[in-house]
């Protein structure tokens, strides 16, 4: 089991491939399920650099792959998911997390969408709040309400 | 000669344009029908030129002929021919020219059909629409001009990149442009009404159906897209919260708003500096969306060519239009006469959480879209905005406008009912919990997603059906009463209903497929099996074939549930010569509740191929519910009181007697 | 006031439109990702050599003057377009190349130099690319300044030529003369 996947590795590093389209290999994959699945979700998190806009998860590309090889060693070395994310923060910057820390620099990122919300709220509670004050409803006169139902009755027969 | 006829007809356009622009608008100004009504042959001659552009183009295409620059760039004599004629809109220039002709078909539309328009108004909406032509073809002429010639002529041509060789991605395009270009001419009719100084019910009527349309082709055109992406680019993923996404999905959401915003002003007359402001804003994100797809200001890492020129001019383009719109709106807006009252509490209300919500989305995925580029720009600092950020922050927006969604049409207009809405709500409520609690139950172990996903997703069905069975009296009256009821409803109705359902099934989709979609990864040998979900895989064989312009590897692989034989599928790896590009074409198997979905990956016979295969739990109503959307938008349009155009007369009240009323 | 409020979209568009002419005319390429290990030191490495002639790569190898370190392989296209300028650099002794080949075959990579020529005063061989992780390398060629206390001071993505030299790493290398004339 493990020659076959030695000769496998030895292959696919002879054989120089032109990128084409797969991300997680065979062989890449953790004995252990758990840790498997957190090398998943890592993965899904750190971007591919010299992609357009993948994650190294689901790209194909080299370098994807030698990133994906890190973070199982890491993993397999017992480090914490904060770990491995600093470990590449510390080589690429900021730029390798897909999603952004939240920093001073990404306050406006992070807290943006809420903040606009609450404004809006604010705008549209005063807006609702504000008609309904403008113009105090008076009951319809005699008169007026004689020409009201002529005009519907005209309407109708339109 | 005829790329050079397309030519001309171009700048025949342009000058047609020009002509439409200026004579009716100040033709409107004067009052003087000859001059207003120049618009509407102006606008049928601007169409006419640019579809024999677009002819001539479409034409030096499919006869391959590679003196032509753009051919040469983008085709190759062995292309099928629906990627021949797909490829006229696969590059730049091409979809610009495409780009122009939607924007003159929805003018030549609204001057051809718009017949009970007031011609004041009509001349402005034509004349506008006419200046974004103007800005447009100039751009073409100026900056990218499909027309111009080799000399030599080369004896093939480069090929279109082979994932765009596809039947999915051919029509992608037009589909998208009849949406986001269609909401020119939202912006159109809000600028126009804004130089007329009014905006009443009887705008809103006349606009409805362009918006609407609109609507209606972008959302199939983002679903084309995004089921394109699932079926085509090999890893099951339908959404990637991408640039480009993002670029056609901020209209989406804004135009919805637009056209929900626009009910209001035709009803009740009111939120009318809402509804021009957000058909400002719907064209404002179109035109951004071109000019972040074609600037190269957005790229990742080693991406494509960046082309400044062109980002710049499209920039200019942006802020003369949007520039120019909102100063008329901040100098006209304010002198508009408020329109009809209504209690917080009521179906007008109710809209106006709408338009909140739905813009508070759009700003969310405008502000993780861009923020890379803002943050660039001031600090120097790169960061990363990916799908982490969108499904921590978009999502949350999505959670309060379904559960309005179901209580808004409860509410009756100018004063509504909530707690009578509320109870009505009772078979919602029973639906959402039953669901959650039965999800739960199914389902222990997984996180808290599903539950909410589904209950939210019950919630809005059963709050539609149960909004419809309230119009039709349905078990208050007998069926057949009901069923006339049905059958005189108008089709907007339907079209909202249908829509809203659609709406509920794509969050069953999204959501299931998100949370228990599962994968298998591994080596495989001819003979080798595989399971998944309890399905067995069997591959067969792996052969080498040639195809038209490509050589591939096809895997046949024999699906099996419990040695019950379901399917055989046949998923490929093709290498196209020309461009020297490898893709994949993944093998699906659909059933009503699943995706099977392989891939075939590199390898050979003695060491085995990579074969990955993914279980999609309800992915096909991801696409279902998008149709059901866009099938509804297509029953609103055919609502015979938009074909007729007409709208009752509005009935001037006598200033005398009631002016109280009127000083609203 | 409600006047005011008014002008609000408008003040906002123009407040985007900017950011979005301001790259535009900066002309910065957005491709290119500043380097996060400035003003580190270099990482640990300890790289096989290439030729028999030459030793490979460690942490000692890199301190002692200014020099620079380029990310090469054989089978990179650019790498090839900036080899004749490190020839020039070698020639005219502007300062010492050192060589870290990328993820290569070790023929090839050696077939390469005897064909173009050995601008390198040592050469290692960062077989599984791990090295070039360590240092944030995303791509080849990219180019290092490492200053004589070895902590990485300049990062340069893309081949180098003379205009680049001129305009970005000359400078840099001029301050950090001076520094150590200091």
């Amino acid at each position: 089991m493990i020659k076959r996947n030695l000769l496998l590795i030895l292959f696919l590093a002879i054989v120089n491939l032109p990128s084409s389209s797969f991300a997680v290999e065979p062989t890449e994959i953790l004995q252990n399920p758990q840790l498997e699945a957190r090398a998943r979700v890592l993965s899904k998190n750190i971007r591919c650099l010299v992609c357009q806009n993948q994650s190294i998860d689901d790209s194909n590309a080299s370098l994807a792959k030698d990133l994906r090889k890190v973070v199982r060693e890491q993993l397999v070395n017992g480090a914490s998911d904060e770990e491995i994310f600093d470990f590449l923060i510390e080589r690429y910057g900021d730029f390798v997390l897909l999603k952004p820390p939240v920093k001073p620099s990404t306050y406006m990122l992070w807290y943006g969408p809420i903040t606009l919300f609450l404004i809006g709220l604010l705008m549209s509670v005063l807006f609702l709040t504000r008609r309904r004050k403008l113009a105090p409803e008076e009951p319809l006169t005699q008169k007026e309400l004689d020409q009201l139902s002529k005009l519907i009755t005209n309407r109708a027969e339109d | 000669m005829i790329a050079e006829l397309g030519h001309y007809a171009l700048v025949l356009a342009l000058l047609v344009a020009l002509v439409q622009t200026t004579v009716p608008l100040f033709g409107a100004a004067k009052n003087d029908f000859a001059l207003m009504g120049v618009a509407q042959p102006a606008a049928t001659a601007q169409f006419l030129s640019i579809l024999f552009a677009f002819a001539a183009l479409t034409y030096s295409y499919v006869t391959s002929d590679f003196s032509v620059i753009n051919v040469a760039e983008n085709s190759h004599s062995l292309k099928p021919l629906l990627y021949k004629i797909s490829g006229v809109w696969g590059n730049h220039e091409g979809s610009m020219i495409l780009w122009v002709l939607i924007l003159a078909l929805f003018g030549f539309a609204v001057a051809r059909f718009g017949v009970h328009l007031p011609p004041t108004l009509k001349a402005r909406v034509l004349s506008v629409q006419g200046s974004i032509g103007v800005a447009f073809l100039g751009f073409i002429l100026l900056t990218s001009n499909p027309f111009l010639r080799l000399d030599p002529a080369p004896i093939d041509g480069r090929d279109l990149n082979p994932l765009l060789q596809d039947p999915g991605l051919a029509f992608h395009p037009p589909m998208l442009y009849l949406g986001y270009v269609g909401f020119s001419m939202a912006f159109s009719f809000a600028v126009a009404a804004l130089i007329e100084g009014k905006v009443d019910p009887a705008w809103a009527r006349w606009v409805r159906p362009w918006t609407l349309a609109a609507w209606t082709a972008l959302t199939a055109g983002i679903t084309l897209g995004s089921w394109w992406a699932y079926y085509e680019l090999g890893w099951g993923g339908w959404w990637y919260w991408d640039p480009v996404e993002n670029a056609s999905f901020m209209p989406w959401l804004s135009g919805t708003a637009l056209l929900h915003s626009a009910v209001v002003v035709e009803k009740r007359d009111a939120l009318k500096s809402w509804t021009i402001l957000l058909a400002i804003l719907t064209f404002a994100l179109s035109l951004m969306g071109t000019f972040l797809v074609r600037s190269g200001v957005l790229t990742s890492v080693h991406a494509f060519a960046v082309d400044p020129e062109r980002g710049l001019y499209i920039l200019a383009i942006l802020v003369v239009f949007i520039g120019g719109a909102l100063t008329i709106f901040a100098l006209r807006a304010p002198t508009m006469k408020l329109g009809g009252l209504f209690q917080p509490i009521s179906r007008e209300g109710g809209l106006v959480m709408n338009n909140l919500l739905l813009s508070v989305a759009t700003a969310t995925v405008f502000i993780g879209t861009l923020y890379p580029l803002f943050l660039d720009a001031t600090t120097d600092q790169k960061v990363s905005v990916g799908p982490p950020f969108f499904n921590a922050t978009f999502v949350p927006v999505m959670i309060p406008l379904v559960l309005l969604m179901a209580i808004g049409p409860m509410l009756a207009w100018k004063r509504g009912d909530l707690p009578a809405a509320m109870s009505r709500l009772w078979f919602a409520v029973l639906v959402s919990l039953g669901l959650g609690v039965f999800i739960f139950w199914v389902n222990a172990d997984e996180p808290f997603t599903p539950v909410i996903g589904f209950a939210l997703a019950g919630w809005l069905a059963a709050g539609t059906l149960k909004e419809f069975g309230d119009r039709v009296g349905l078990f208050r009256e007998k069926l057949s009463q009901s069923l006339a009821r049905a059958r005189r409803l108008p089709r907007s109705t339907y079209g909202m209903t249908l829509a809203h359902l659609g709406l509920a099934i794509f969050i069953c989709g999204a959501v299931a497929d998100s949370a228990w979609r599962t994968e298998v990864v591994i080596n495989a040998k001819e003979s080798d099996k595989a399971s998944i979900a309890g399905f067995d895989a069997l591959l067969e064989k792996v052969e080498r074939q040639q195809g038209p312009n490509y050589q591939l590897e096809r895997a046949t692989i024999v699906i099996k549930k419990d040695g019950e034989y379901i399917t055989t599928i046949f998923p490929e790896r093709r290498f196209y010569p020309v461009q020297q590009m490898p893709t994949t074409e993944a093998a699906i198997h659909t059933t009503f509740l699943a995706d099977i979905y392989v891939s075939l990956g590199e390898g050979g016979k003695n060491q085995g191929w990579t074969l990955r295969l993914w279980y999609n739990p309800l992915i096909p109503w991801i696409w279902a519910g998008c149709l059901i959307m866009v099938f509804g938008g297509l029953i609103s349009l055919s609502d015979r009181r938009l074909r007729v155009g007409a709208p009752f007369k509005k009935i001037e009240p006598k200033k005398s007697k009631h002016s109280g009323l009127e000083n609203a | 006031m409600r006047k005011i409020l008014y002008l609000g979209p408008l003040i906002l568009f123009v407040i985007i439109a900017i950011y979005f002419a301001a790259p535009i005319l900066d002309g910065k390429d957005p491709r290119i990702l500043p380097s996060a290990m400035i003003e580190k030191p270099i990482p640990n490495l300890d790289l096989p050599p290439l030729v028999r002639t030459k030793p490979g790569i460690d942490n000692q190898s890199l301190t002692g003057n200014v020099r620079l370190v380029n990310f090469f392989s054989s089978w990179c296209g650019p790498c090839r377009t900036e080899h004749e300028f490190l020839m020039k650099i070698k020639e005219t002794k502007l300062v010492p190349i050192y060589g870290i080949n990328y993820k290569d075959k070790k023929n090839a990579a050696q077939q390469w130099l005897s064909d173009l020529g050995d601008p390198y005063e040592k050469i290692g061989r960062d077989i599984d690319g791990r090295t070039a992780i360590d240092w944030g390398v995303y791509g080849v060629p990219e180019t290092y300044i490492i200053d004589r206390n070895g902590f990485i001071q300049y990062r340069h993505v893309g081949p180098l030529s003379q205009r680049v030299f001129d305009d970005k790493l000359a400078p840099v290398l001029t301050a950090l003369r001076k520094q150590e004339n200091d």
